[in-house]
């Protein structure tokens, strides 16, 4: 198949394009959920992104919330944000930090104030954004433009056999294109992380996800029951006929492909050294995974399942693709590409890595994803320990 | 093509995957191994559901399951040629 060399994507003030044009309320903690809840019902062509952190964080987990918030903001996808607080110091910093891509941002706070007349203060503010965002035309823009991160859930050995390395067979093929690609799931690579660490393009680069895997596994080794609560492998998994960890990890490494990564992110972070395969340190649930990817700046994800996860992110498209053919048929709505013919050998990797493709850039030029179309809007933070 | 009811990732592994809705005790199954297109058989001695492995030879308590070409964990009790191989009989190495 011949790929095509464009896509049709909204184009930010800072040069990157987004798949789509969302214009976000944002709370920066817990209790500000409520107001950008009530924004979001005021206002159409808005989505608040309610969350259940904020307060009292410090140290390493704090600067993780802010990564996040600041880069959902910044995230190309994202028209334009409003900022929601209940102190101005925290939402001023994330406000500043966003303000930097050159998009539309403003930040309210509710000390001092009352719900009531910041709902009334904010919603004007987000009506002008919504109807300037509604105006924006999407456009042609270079595959370059995509910044495709991928994670897999709900993962049995259907997914290791097709539906992962179809995505490799994606990344194999459009990688040439100068498109940046982003795997995860540091917890998910234990049994095959020094075959991963080979893949490291540059000692430094082996030697970063050494370390990442290894404090990861030093946690989870010290917090550990001695079946790690059902949650490695999960029972679906275990349903799926995965059997051990160290087989969960073969076949989600499949999903790379024969890509080399470039560096290694800590969750959240955006990547700064240009195009290619980079791994972020992320736990492997799938919300929390895709959340950090998202605001690591990814705008478009694939996410292939075995058992049926029916996973979406509020800002970046979910494509859900299966090769378990009884998935595909009793999930069927959760389904955007169906793979499950290469188990039958009616169809082949070569051929499901195209079918990917298409499915793919008519996602990124605006096609709804099933989880779309159902509300999956699954954006969930990820703590790194309690609070003060 | 013959229908295939089981694929075996690479040459080296001693554990394949149903690949169809299930086998059933004493199916006569087609393998098919990706990594070089070649075909083998194997006599199933239990039932087997999708996704789930089937041994390919004898294995004893402590041998290791290899899948992709790589270790995937050990044998926790004697699994017979065609018996369906799972936690009942393979566990982790690592946790």
């Amino acid at each position: 198949m011949e790929i095509p060399k464009s896509f049709l994507g909204y184009k930010r003030e800072n040069g990157r394009a987004g798949t789509r044009n969302h214009v976000i309320i944002l709370p920066v903690d817990d209790i500000s959920n409520a107001c950008a809840e009530a924004v979001a019902n005021n206002i159409k062509g808005t989505i608040a992104l309610p969350h259940s952190y904020g307060r009292l964080q410090f140290g390493a987990d704090l600067e993780l919330h802010f990564r996040t918030m600041i880069g959902t903001g910044k995230n190309p996808n994202v028209a334009a944000v409003i900022v929601i607080g209940i102190e101005p110091k925290w939402t001023k910093r994330i406000v500043d930090a966003i303000a930097k891509t050159g998009k539309p941002v403003e930040g309210f706070s509710i000390e001092g104030v009352g719900d009531i007349d910041t709902i009334a203060k904010v919603s004007k503010k987000a009506q002008e954004f919504s109807m300037w965002a509604s105006e924006k035309q999407r456009e042609e823009c270079p595959m370059s433009d995509l910044w495709i991160s991928v994670k897999c859930g709900e993962s049995d050995t259907t997914s290791g056999l097709a539906s992962n390395p179809t995505v490799g067979n994606l990344m194999d093929k459009l990688e040439p294109f100068g498109v940046h690609l982003c795997f995860g799931e540091t917890s998910e690579l234990t049994g095959a992380e020094t075959v991963c660490a080979k893949r490291g393009k540059t000692p430094e680069a082996q030697k970063k996800f050494m370390k990442t895997w290894s404090d990861y596994n030093d946690f989870i080794l010290k917090e550990a029951t001695d079946d790690l609560s059902e949650s490695q492998p999960t029972a679906g998994n275990i349903a799926g006929g995965l059997t051990t960890i160290e087989e969960k990890a073969f076949g989600n490494f499949q999903k790379i492909g024969s890509r080399q990564f470039i560096d290694v992110l800590e969750p959240a972070e955006e990547p700064t050294k240009g195009k290619g395969l980079y791994f972020m340190d992320t736990s492997s649930a799938a919300a929390e995974c895709v959340t950090l990817q998202a605001a690591g700046g990814f705008n478009i994800h694939l996410f292939p399942t075995g058992q049926g996860n029916i996973i979406g992110n509020p800002i970046e498209p979910v494509i859900k693709l299966t090769a378990n053919p009884l998935t595909a048929k009793t999930m069927s709505e959760h389904i955007d590409v169906d793979v499950s013919k290469i188990l039958s050998r009616q169809m082949n990797l070569d051929q499901a890595g195209d079918e990917l493709i298409k499915a793919t850039l008519r996602v990124a030029n605006g096609r709804l994803t099933c989880a779309e179309a159902l509300g999956h809007k699954e954006f969930v933070m990820t703590k790194l320990y309690r609070s003060a | 093509m013959s229908s295939t009811e089981v694929i075996i990732h690479d040459e080296k592994d001693n554990v394949g995957v149903v690949v169809i809705e299930k086998i059933k005790p004493n199916q006569e199954c087609n393998c098919w191994i990706m990594e070089n297109d070649k075909s083998a058989k194997i006599q199933s001695i239990s039932e087997i559901p999708l996704g789930h492995k089937i041994a390919m030879t004898d294995l004893k308590e402590g041998d290791t399951i290899l899948k992709y070409g790589h270790d995937i964990g050990k044998v926790v009790k004697n699994i017979k040629k065609g018996e369906h191989v799972h936690v009942h009989n393979v566990k982790t190495k690592k946790w």
